[in-house]
């Protein structure tokens, strides 16, 4: 595994209480660690995409947190004399045919696309990891009858299998985060599942299994940190991905409903209007755009500083 | 290669079995009557009753999928409860479109991102590799959704270049073509970013081989080391991210077939959610799968042929 995540926990057999071979001391042990986490920053800082990336990963998470102190009006508030007004100081981005300022609702939009990217995100990468890590370090039948499951559902384009379920159970934002985690589990789980088996058969693994330690105890001390790092940054690179699904599901009136403002329902509401107020589409698009290009600007970065080997080019 | 086409072909044989015996469980998922999910609270008794005879439910579930597999496999897809008509014969009318519009797209992609790949990987940071990084970092950005909108309204709605709705009149090409344009544009738009910088990065490390400077060397023409030597070697990770990304790609133009009202899969797929008929939505969503997993295998055995070494892999 790459070096920057052999911190000492990890790396170490707990045998003595300092755990440290005798020409090293603590203090050098630690000042290493220390330059090294310095040289990461430096080449963090002074990485342009990666920046950019975070600067407009903060704004899409302080627009959502502070949408009800910034949205200059409510993002339900009908004012049927101003429908469809264009764009203007008293509304950045127009109305919409039922008079709501449109600038509110993306504001309001970006906290559904936040609350299904954090809990969609989050939880696919939790079972991802554990089914992936069961996979790795499991029997072989085992690990083949999961990576059948994980190629199943792979196998289903994202949206048609959504519309498949969606047509049964009905659209619902609970439905939206159940397509979302159950399409984004198999990359995570599978990323998991090669770093475990790279893993499982390094020095320290068995050594630690040779001292007795459970498998339980291997799986979470030893094998969890060393393969969450490569799921973080994939992570990064989904959110556009789970945010993108919410709002094309959204537009096709099969995601979060109405009236609850999102940026899918948002563009479905400006395509029905599309040749009267052109606005409502480009503004309700632009949130989008940015999102996706700041979780990929920041995943890039990451990835580029902490797993130079993970993909070229993607 | 016998022996590896032989695992591959079983592996996507029971991916597709898989496939079909999901969407056949998800009516079982969700608690009631599966015909009365199936078709909606608004369904007639008549049509339940039909349904429910079609698909054999008083039958245990486990013959009911015996009996499913069965008429899948012998091309029978069941009947549309509404119009009593075969579901086989409505996706086939279909399918023309929704094939034409994604070889059209995935075409235009492929003939405009290979080449700029090429082009930017023999002079690194030349203006063309810049302007090639830039536009691909943008179009990766854009949602295929949002490209057939805002195409949609600059193109059709604003300079009405081109129709924006339907798939012209049957028999008249010129009509045909002119409404594929825009859809075909929408769909492929972000693949010339990502086979550009895919074919960048493996080329750039293509380039560096001893066999590249040989043919160099030799005093071969830079045109021929490229395209005939180099390509070869590198176009191997894009034909598995073609493959890979196919899903994305019948995604994106189950999108662009509902934005441009187009009579393809997709468009069946969201009005037979929208008029809850599941027999259609069932059997076009298997189709639509089937032919991403015929894709994926498709796009491993060329590459299994292309390259030895990956078919000791399996």
């Amino acid at each position: 595994m790459s070096e920057n995540r052999s911190e000492p926990e990890t790396g170490i057999p707990a045998v003595d209480a300092s755990g440290l071979p005798d020409h090293v001391s603590e203090a050098e042990v630690l000042e290493s660690a220390a330059r090294e986490r310095r040289e990461k920053l430096l080449m963090f800082v002074t990485n342009w995409q990666g920046l950019t990336g975070l600067i407009l990963v903060l704004l899409f998470f302080a627009s959502a947190i502070f949408a009800p102190w910034l949205a200059p009006y409510e993002p339900n508030t009908l004012d049927i004399p101003a429908r469809l007004s264009p764009p203007s100081l008293e509304h950045l981005a127009g109305t919409d045919q039922l008079g709501r300022d449109t600038f509110s609702r993306i504001l309001y939009g970006g906290q559904v696309a936040l609350k299904i990217a954090a809990i969609g995100v989050s939880v696919a990468l939790l079972v991802g990891l554990v089914l992936g890590m069961i996979a790795g370090f499991g029997p072989r039948w085992l690990d083949n009858l999961l990576l059948l499951a994980f190629d199943t559902v792979r196998s289903f384009p994202t949206i048609v299998l959504a519309l498949a379920m969606v047509a049964l159970a009905g659209p619902s934002m609970g439905m939206v985060l159940i397509i979302v985690i159950v399409t984004s589990i198999p990359q995570y789980a599978r990323v998991a599942r090669t770093a475990t088996l790279t893993l499982k058969n390094t020095d320290f693994i068995l050594a630690e299994r040779s001292l007795g330690a459970s498998t339980i105890r291997t799986l979470w001390h030893h094998i969890m940190p060393n393969v969450v790092g490569p799921l973080m940054i994939l992570a990064a690179m989904d959110v556009p991905v789970v945010v993108t699904v919410e709002a094309g599901l959204s537009f096709l009136g099969l995601g979060v409903l109405p009236p609850t403002a999102s940026w899918g329902t948002i563009l479905n509401e400006g395509y029905l209007v599309i040749r009267d107020a052109p606005w409502m589409v480009i503004a309700g698009g632009i949130p989008l755009i940015l999102t996706t290009l700041g979780f990929t600007f920041l995943g890039e970065a990451l990835r580029d500083i902490f797993d130079p080997r993970m993909g070229k080019g993607r | 290669m016998l022996l590896y086409l032989i695992k591959r072909l079983g592996l996507s044989a029971a991916v597709v079995c898989l496939v079909i015996l999901v969407l056949f469980s998800l009516l079982y998922f969700i608690p009631g009557d599966p015909a009365t999910i199936a078709l909606g609270p608004r369904a007639t008794p008549e049509a339940i009753a039909r349904y429910a005879e079609k698909m054999h439910l008083d039958e245990p579930v486990w013959r009911q999928f015996v009996i499913y597999i069965g008429n899948v496999l012998q091309g029978d897809l069941g009947v549309d409860v509404f119009s009593n008509r075969s579901v086989t014969t409505i996706i086939m009318e279909r399918i023309g479109f929704t094939l034409a519009l994604v070889t059209t797209g995935m075409g235009w992609a492929m003939l405009l991102g290979i080449p700029l790949g090429c082009l930017a990987a023999v002079k690194p940071n030349s203006w063309l590799d810049r302007i090639t990084g830039v536009l691909s970092v943008g179009t990766i950005a854009v949602p295929s959704f949002l490209v057939s909108i805002w195409a949609l309204l600059i193109f059709a709605v604003h300079l009405r270049w081109l129709p924006a709705i339907g798939a012209g009149e049957p028999g008249e090409f010129g009509d045909q073509l002119s409404h594929l344009v825009l859809p075909a544009f929408a769909i492929g738009l972000s693949w010339v970013g990502y086979l550009a910088r895919m074919v960048r990065a493996s080329m750039l490390e293509v380039m560096g081989e001893n066999y590249i400077r040989s043919a160099r060397a030799f005093g071969l023409h830079p045109r021929k080391v490229v395209f005939g030597y180099a390509l070869r070697v590198a176009i191997l990770p894009t034909i598995t991210l073609i493959g890979m990304g196919f899903g994305g790609l019948i995604s994106a133009t189950v999108f662009a077939e509902i934005i441009f009202s187009r009579p393809g899969i997709g468009k069946l797929i969201f009005d037979s959610v929208m008029a809850r008929n599941f027999p259609i939505v069932q059997g076009a969503v298997l189709v639509a799968t089937s032919l991403y997993i015929f894709v994926v295998l498709f796009s491993d055995i060329l590459i299994a042929w292309l390259d030895p070494r990956v078919r000791e892999s399996l």
